[in-house]
């Protein structure tokens, strides 16, 4: 029991940071890109990525697991899982926007804009050619997205940090974006020491 | 193979249903906020289903706010001032000034419609549209000014004021190579929703008015867009001097019936210029209306009666025929329509007898 929670949570810790669903795999480059101005945003941003992730990557397990590979229909995950996570998002919008609008005004906005998210898709198509549990893959969904998440934090962090600092022209925006998570990047591979999936 | 095919597109198929089917389901128990009411500019409401986006809602009700990204936040011209919407999106920040953020300025496609919103929107964006019509009735009311009636179409109903005009859309003819637009007033009263009346005067190679007097028939469909102007009656209790001529008939028409229909009973004197009998029209329906306006008397004036016309009325220049009736005009207001050379004859008139220059309205039809 204990050695099965510590596979989970090593599994957990691997996707939050040594194996960081951005910075080592390069998914979700857009928003990352797009909206990791401002620190406000990228926290509601990052939010609804953390919650679709968490609740898409398990369900497209389940997808998987009972109905696609039983009938051996391996290869439409793609299409089912592309489906099931528009369908998600727009399903839960529907529900914030009635819920509450502070949460709506907050996190409610972005999810439009995730639906077509590589980070999250990708979430989903490794947790099957990784062949993880259904618990695994909840831990897997919920640390890949609390991963992104922190990327774009730390992100907008240092970009609101650099905003007014003068940059020679070829690399103001997505230039000097991309050479952070680079540097990012490898300083998130220092956490391999740490803690390494068995 | 063909049934292993099979199978994948039916599950596929059975997946998104599924899935549409929820989302179908959701929208109908969670999105469905009811009929709000949308008050715009504080004077007209509609109510609408509540739910969608506020651009998305006003265009379905034909209020049509600018928008080049078709509602996605990304072009921020969509801004609309809603009054008890709350503060806007982050999606919103971009395209927002501080001050207008003050104004509570919103972009429409951002703003869901889950309750009863109070907007303000630039007037003429509320008025503004595009009306298909057909020609319902051709007359001559003079040997050169032809009345046309338009009936409506899509929409079926024009909401105007008394005295606005609407633009003609003439398409390219023998004439001319382009859609070209020629403004009219609406001659007929706002009451009459769904069919207008203009009065159009003959111009030698007149793009329009050849098009209309040489060309339109009845049943001809016509598309006109408007109302516009702002030539309308100023409430309050002041005697009324109305100078016109020629096609400058028209708006005065529809203020005088609105006037009669609304019961509004204030002094009005309508002096008419023409040259002679031949270029008078619209007698029988002034006389009329002096009988429905307790206080409206009509003095037709000719500059030039022909001998034959056995004209026992007023003669000479209408500015000077009502120079002769009015001492002192210092109280009273006047709406001028017609040619330049009449408004600028007419404003000096009037105001020699000592009435104040922005009591003086006027639709310039030079």
């Amino acid at each position: 029991m204990i050695a099965a929670f510590s596979s989970w949570f090593a599994l957990f810790f691997s996707a939050v940071f040594t194996q960081n669903i951005l910075l080592t795999n390069y998914l979700g480059m857009c928003p990352f890109l797009g909206a990791s101005r401002e620190l406000k945003t990228s926290f509601g941003l990052g939010a609804a990525v953390v919650l679709v992730m968490t609740f898409t990557t398990p369900l497209n397990w389940l997808l998987y697991h009972s109905i696609l590979l039983p009938l051996g229909l391996e290869y439409l995950a793609l299409i089912a899982f592309i489906s099931l996570i528009a369908a998600f998002t727009q399903l839960t919008e529907l529900v914030i926007m009635r819920v509450s609008d502070s949460l709506h005004a907050a996190l409610g906005i972005f999810l439009p804009l995730i639906t077509v998210n590589c980070a999250i898709l990708g979430a989903s198509l490794f947790m099957v050619a990784r062949r993880y549990s259904f618990l695994q893959t909840t831990a897997y969904g919920l640390g890949g997205g609390l991963g992104w998440m922190l990327a774009l934090l730390a992100m907008a962090g240092i970009r609101q940090r650099i905003a007014k600092n003068r940059l020679p022209r070829g690399l103001e925006g997505a230039g000097i974006a991309l050479i952070i998570a680079g540097i990012m990047a490898m300083a998130f591979t220092a956490f391999t020491g740490m803690a390494t999936p068995a | 193979m063909g049934l292993e095919f099979l199978l994948g597109v039916g599950v596929v198929t059975a997946l998104n249903t599924v899935l549409a089917l929820l989302l179908v389901l959701a929208e109908r128990f969670l999105a469905d906020y009811g009929p709000c009411t949308l008050a715009l500019n504080g004077e007209k409401k509609i109510t609408v289903a509540g739910g969608r986006d506020l651009l998305a809602t006003l265009k379905d009700q034909g209020v049509f706010i600018p928008s080049a990204c078709g509602g996605r936040g990304s072009c921020g011209l969509c801004k609309v001032t809603v009054l008890n919407g709350g503060a806007p999106l982050a999606t919103e920040l971009p395209w927002l000034k501080p001050d207008e953020i003050a104004r509570h300025i919103r972009l429409a496609c951002q703003v869901r419609v889950k309750h009863d919103l109070s907007l303000q929107l630039p007037p003429q964006w509320l008025e503004i549209r595009q009306y298909r019509t057909t020609v319902s009735s051709l007359r001559d009311l003079t040997h050169d000014i032809k009345e046309v009636r338009l009936r409506l179409v899509d929409p079926p109903e024009i909401e105007f004021k008394a005295g606005q005009f609407i633009q003609f859309e003439v398409p390219p003819y023998e004439r001319s190579d382009e859609t070209v637009y020629r403004a009219y007033s609406i001659a007929s009263p706002p009451s009459a929703k769904n069919e207008i009346e203009l009065e159009i005067r003959y111009v030698p190679n007149g793009i329009c008015t050849t098009y209309v007097h040489r060309h339109l028939r009845l049943g001809d469909p016509v598309t006109i867009n408007g109302p516009y102007g702002d030539f309308t009656l100023r409430p309050g209790e002041r005697e009324i001097i109305a100078i016109a001529g020629g096609s400058g008939m028209a708006p005065l028409k529809s203020i005088l019936l609105d006037m009669a229909e609304k019961e509004i009973a204030r002094r009005i004197r309508y002096f008419f210029g023409a040259r002679a009998l031949r270029d008078l029209f619209l007698l029988e329906e002034m006389k009329t209306l002096e009988q429905r306006i307790p206080g409206f008397e009509f003095i037709p004036a000719l500059s030039k009666p022909d001998p034959m016309d056995a004209w026992n009325g007023e003669t000479g220049l209408v500015t000077d025929v009502a120079a002769r009736y009015l001492p002192d005009a210092s109280e009273a207001e006047a709406y001028l329509c017609g040619s330049s050379f009449l408004i600028q004859a007419a404003i000096k008139m009037l105001t020699s007898k000592g009435m104040p220059r922005e009591r003086i309205y006027f639709d310039d039809f030079g």
